[in-house]
């Protein structure tokens, strides 16, 4: 009895296309989209027809949470330094080189100046966890979110500003936000949307 | 695992043999799929794609210096108000509040029969003019420079209604942005958000209690 012969097939797959696949792909994902921002809240835009994209540059975007704490945030790390040096000034406070360092590092801020020292000296990870439970105040006794809007336009007058707020937020915040937009003279800006579908 | 295979094969010999080597060059790509592969991943975790949209308003100045006279008034024929109140529902009254009739101030909602229809009915005009240049810009009879221009011309006319937005706080910023929405769907080229006075809580209260509150108050 002759054995039957199995024969061995190679399973070698030729790879060469499915790279070139994926290339492709890496290559797309990267030239159109951008990067996530880290944000404090999470925020859930509400959706309109306009249809106007947002400048990349300049812009000091307002972020509002639903229970209507404001932060902010700005595109550049330069700025963001002058702004903190000249709020500290309108409140009496001073801040190290390494302060500033670290302020410029972190992508969204909202703290009461009063404890601004404090958190700045804590560690990033503790940052994150202690910022959503802070926020700029912006009632009117003590009104610090006008203090730095108009640093940061000071700094650079260039700045647009946009509102970017939580769909569930109550009017009462917004329009505490408006009114002191409103006082500074800040008449235009732009309230960050979603696309209806 | 690039590897480079010789194809000697059969070990025939051909004579006078200074013939070349061919030599077929086999790499393994499977690393740089694996790599890629990662990338995208990790492309598509950390990064969005969409840009947001954004909505451009002008707020009016509230400026202490500014006079009656720099605040030209709107006639009370063209004038529409929006009450946004609580829990999705929005009021409007035409031209002047009228305190005496709880009727003035009618109940309507954010959906398309609701605001919208009644808004495009306001503005039939200048909605119907539009949509006309939106076709020529379609059949490319017009640049969209002149579209432009033309549409901000039909919106700036003389018979176009005026919306005063008021919110209360009861409102969310939702319901602000679709009522700017809804503004911008019915070609309203003139709006403004304003504050809330007592006219708009008193003609709520008075539509709520079906006219029995103004009656109390003697108005």
């Amino acid at each position: 009895m002759s054995k039957v012969k199995v024969a061995r097939k190679s399973t070698r797959i030729d790879m060469t296309a499915m790279s070139d696949v994926t290339v492709l792909l890496l290559t797309f994902f990267m030239l159109t989209s951008t990067f996530v921002k880290k944000e404090p809240v999470q925020v859930t835009t509400p959706a309109s027809v306009s249809e106007i994209k947002i400048p990349e540059t300049n812009i000091l975007s307002i972020l509002i949470d639903p229970k209507g704490k404001v932060f902010m945030s700005m595109d550049k790390q330069g700025d963001m330094m002058e702004t903190l040096t000249k709020v500290g000034k309108d409140y009496g406070v001073t801040f190290t080189d390494e302060e500033l360092k670290k302020f410029k590092i972190a992508s969204t801020f909202g703290v009461p100046m009063k404890s601004m020292k404090a958190y700045l000296a804590l560690k990033p990870d503790q940052q994150d966890k202690v910022l959503a439970t802070l926020g700029i105040p912006t009632d009117s006794l003590d009104n610090q979110f006008k203090s730095w809007v108009r640093n940061a336009k000071l700094t650079n007058p260039e700045l647009r500003i946009a509102i970017k707020a939580d769909q569930g937020t109550p009017y009462k915040v917004i329009k505490d936000v408006m009114t002191s937009l409103q006082d500074l003279r800040e008449n235009r800006y732009n309230l960050i949307t979603a696309l209806k579908k | 695992m690039a590897e480079i295979q010789s194809n000697e094969g059969g070990g025939k010999k051909k004579k006078g043999g200074s013939k070349q080597k061919k030599l077929s060059v086999h790499i393994d790509f499977t690393p740089m799929v694996d790599m890629n592969m990662l990338l995208i991943t990790f492309f598509m975790l950390c990064t969005s794609l969409s840009k947001p949209q954004t909505m451009e308003i002008s707020m009016p100045s509230n400026d202490k210096k500014l006079t009656k006279d720099d605040q030209p008034p709107v006639k009370a024929s063209k004038a529409i108000t929006l009450v946004l109140a609580g829990g999705d529902s929005l009021f409007y009254y035409n031209g002047l509040p009228d305190y005496k009739d709880y009727n003035s101030l009618k109940l309507s909602s954010y959906d398309a029969n609701g605001i919208r229809s009644f808004l495009l009915s306001r503005n039939k005009e200048a909605t119907v003019k539009i949509q006309e240049l939106k076709k020529q810009r379609e059949e490319l009879k017009i640049s969209q420079d002149t579209l432009q221009a033309r549409i901000s011309r039909i919106k700036g006319g003389k018979d176009t209604p005026v919306v005063i937005i008021k919110a209360t706080d009861n409102a969310t910023y939702k319901n602000l942005i679709d009522a700017l929405d809804e503004m911008q769907i019915c070609n309203i080229g003139l709006y403004v958000i304003d504050k809330i006075t007592p006219t708009e809580t008193f003609l709520m209260k008075n539509y709520r209690s079906k006219g029995a509150f103004s009656k109390n108050t003697g108005k």
